[in-house]
């Protein structure tokens, strides 16, 4: 035993400094250099300069930025809706499963991260084209006579978005559903809850951790895959994250996308404290 | 005659063709307390499960008051259940795990907070209503379960191994507490159990199960003193078996060479006739350990002696190499009543405390019995 934990101890140091070391270099400093850059006066020739000023959060509140977040927000909360109106039935009958069944499917579901997510925008993109194969399939179908305007949409963004996005949305949820005791279900209608009644009273509340992971894993992501919009998106469907994009690419107003990420950020943080508060209230931490 | 609450007919249900339950007709008295007993894989569960309504039956019926209760969902049925492992909403507090089921029949606000008060109290947890049940002990626990399942005011309570979670001590304690509601409460309990001692202490009548089949149903007195069959014999309690040959049937007697050993017996329900095989059958506390030279007896040695307190219980193996496990009371004034390991003594019964059963095959006893159910 003793042997073991001699030897085990520089090992276990040595982890622990590189973790460390990774955070310090490729968290905080960054975090730190977002921050610092946010604070600072836009530059033409070497990007940013002194003095510091709060000149890009005043520039936040531009009617005109405010419009692209709105924007931004109410595509990210639709794909948000979507891809919970999908996971949420899709994880509970997924813990129903027997084990082959679930194995099965989760592999399926983890299948396309093997390919990138930039490459799949692509061929999502070929779906939806004016001659690509959803019209095609429809029309020869009969259903429709003329193709559909799919691609450049705000919906074919919205498409783009969960179809990248939906794992994330699946596996916590999924993790909460098979937590969740068949039993404290049978007590519920033992009590005299009929299946509605146990759905809101206990299923939903006991899922809600894993309801705003899924979220947390849903919403700021959306906000900011710029590629997507890029990609399948019309000039009006802007993500946030294209206008951090454009601010640091062709803008060159680095103070302003620096903000406008940390804005990015400070939404995470909310939204980690609010799932914070939710497990605390099932009683999984704390004594 | 107590008149009939439950009533199950012809009850069967079978899980991918395997059958679980066959065929079974029981009725539940209205207040008493019931006991379903048998090891596990028994069906006791099931059965408790298809009365709460969480299983359907393939056959048969339930009928609760005269009203069909066969294809009612749970949450229709006027009865409730306490789960094996309580089953309390992590997510609320005692006090709203309490009031989960009034809420559900919208009982008006100042009805449910009396009702739930009331029902704390009465398991000593009203300083604890706004916990959460896990900062609750095992015990604490069980009695919110408890709480929530009779603030409902059920026809009947169904128990599902409710102290098996338990240390000894606090499963004595629960034991008691549980007898206590039901005399306060006057509602009809059935409870499930695998540990035969807890349904021998609780119950009014015990039913004993076994592979979806009940082998007795009587007062816990009968199924300890009178059991039906060998089954029932080994699960409730220990049991000492003699093989016996008949040797005469007389008019209220009968003759039996017990290993060679002559006895007077009384005559058995069962029919009987001339050089028939029987079982005697003797409770540990009816036999008699003699001494060597006692005219009476089976011979044999002593090989085990435990000390219980208020009785010393020892195993004597007979010349033919079967023990004898006999239980008795301690007489400090008899100086021969102690045995030393190896002794010779003679084991011996009193006539007339034995109890008879029909031969039959011993492979139909069960093996070790499993802690859960």
């Amino acid at each position: 035993m003793r042997m073991a934990s001699g030897l085990q101890q520089p090992f276990r140091n040595a982890v622990l400094i590189l973790v460390w070391s990774w955070l310090l270099l490729l968290v905080l400093v960054p975090n730190l250099l977002v921050i610092a850059a946010s604070v600072m006066t836009r530059d033409a020739g070497s990007f940013l300069s002194l003095p510091l000023t709060l000149d890009a959060y005043r520039q936040l509140l531009n009617p005109l930025y405010l419009e692209v977040f709105l924007q931004s927000l109410y595509m990210a909360v639709m794909t948000t809706l979507v891809c919970l109106l999908i996971g949420y039935p899709f994880a509970w009958s997924l813990s129903l499963m027997g084990p082959r069944a679930r194995i099965l499917l989760i592999f399926l579901l983890i299948v396309p991260f093997w390919t990138n997510s930039l490459v799949r925008t692509y061929a999502l993109k070929l779906i939806l084209a004016t001659n690509g194969l959803l019209n095609q399939g429809l029309m020869n179908l009969g259903l429709i006579n003329e193709p559909l305007r799919l691609l450049y949409t705000e919906g074919a963004v919205i498409i783009g978005l969960v179809y990248l996005l939906l794992p994330f949305m699946i596996l916590p949820l999924y993790s909460v559903f098979e937590d969740l005791r068949k039993e404290l279900l049978m007590a519920s209608h033992d009590l005299g809850a009929g299946p509605l009644a146990t759905f809101v009273h206990v299923i939903i509340p006991l899922t809600l951790p894993g309801i705003l992971a899924g979220v947390m894993l849903v919403l700021l992501p959306a906000m900011g895959l710029f590629f997507v919009p890029d990609i399948l998106g019309g000039s009006r469907n802007l993500l946030v994250g294209n206008v951090i994009k454009n601010q640091f690419l062709d803008a060159r107003n680095w103070p302003f996308g620096a903000a406008a990420s940390i804005f990015l950020t400070l939404a995470m943080a909310f939204l980690m404290f609010a799932h914070r508060l939710s497990k605390r209230r099932i009683g999984e931490e704390g004594a | 005659m107590l008149q009939t609450l439950l009533s199950l007919d012809n009850v069967s249900k079978a899980f991918d063709g395997k059958p679980v339950l066959a065929a079974l007709d029981l009725d539940i008295c209205d207040g008493e307390f019931l006991t379903l007993l048998g090891p596990s894989g028994c069906g006791k569960t099931t059965l408790l499960r298809i009365m709460a309504g969480f299983e359907q039956p393939d056959t048969g019926s339930l009928t609760l008051a005269g009203e069909d209760l066969t294809r009612l969902p749970p949450e229709r049925r006027p009865l409730n259940t306490v789960f094996q492992n309580y089953a309390l909403f992590p997510h609320m507090s005692v006090y709203d795990n309490v009031a989960y089921g009034l809420k559900m029949e919208k009982r008006p606000r100042e009805e449910i907070h009396k009702r739930v008060m009331e029902v704390l109290e009465m398991v000593q947890l009203q300083n604890f209503a706004r916990r959460k049940p896990h900062q609750l002990s095992g015990g604490q626990q069980q009695r919110v379960a408890i709480a929530r399942a009779v603030v409902k005011r059920p026809r009947l309570l169904l128990l599902d191994e409710p102290l098996s979670a338990l240390d000894y001590k606090l499963r004595r304690t629960m034991q008691g507490e549980l007898k206590r509601l039901q005399r306060e409460l006057g509602i009809t309990f059935v409870f499930v159990t695998h540990d035969q001692e807890e349904a021998l202490s609780m119950s009014d009548r015990v039913v004993v199960l076994r592979d979806g089949e009940i082998q007795q149903l009587g007062t816990p007195r009968e199924v300890y003193e009178r059991p039906a069959n060998l089954f029932t014999a080994r699960f409730v309690g220990e049991t000492n078996f003699f093989p016996g040959r008949i040797t005469s049937v007389e008019a209220a007697r009968l003759r039996v060479d017990v290993m060679g050993l002559e006895r007077t017996l009384q005559l058995p329900r069962f029919e009987v006739s001339e050089g028939e095989s029987v079982n005697v059958l003797l409770r540990p506390e009816d036999i008699r350990v003699l001494g060597p030279d006692d005219p009476q007896g089976l011979p044999g040695k002593v090989i085990e002696r435990n000390y219980k307190g208020s009785t010393l219980d020892s195993v004597i193996e007979l010349a033919d190499g079967t023990q004898v496990l006999a239980s008795e009371f301690f007489d400090e004034d008899d100086p021969a009543f102690d045995y030393n390991l190896g002794e010779p003594v003679r084991v011996s019964w009193v006539d007339g405390w034995e109890w008879l059963l029909p031969e039959e095959s011993v492979a139909a006893a069960p093996g070790d019995v499993d802690e859960d159910g």
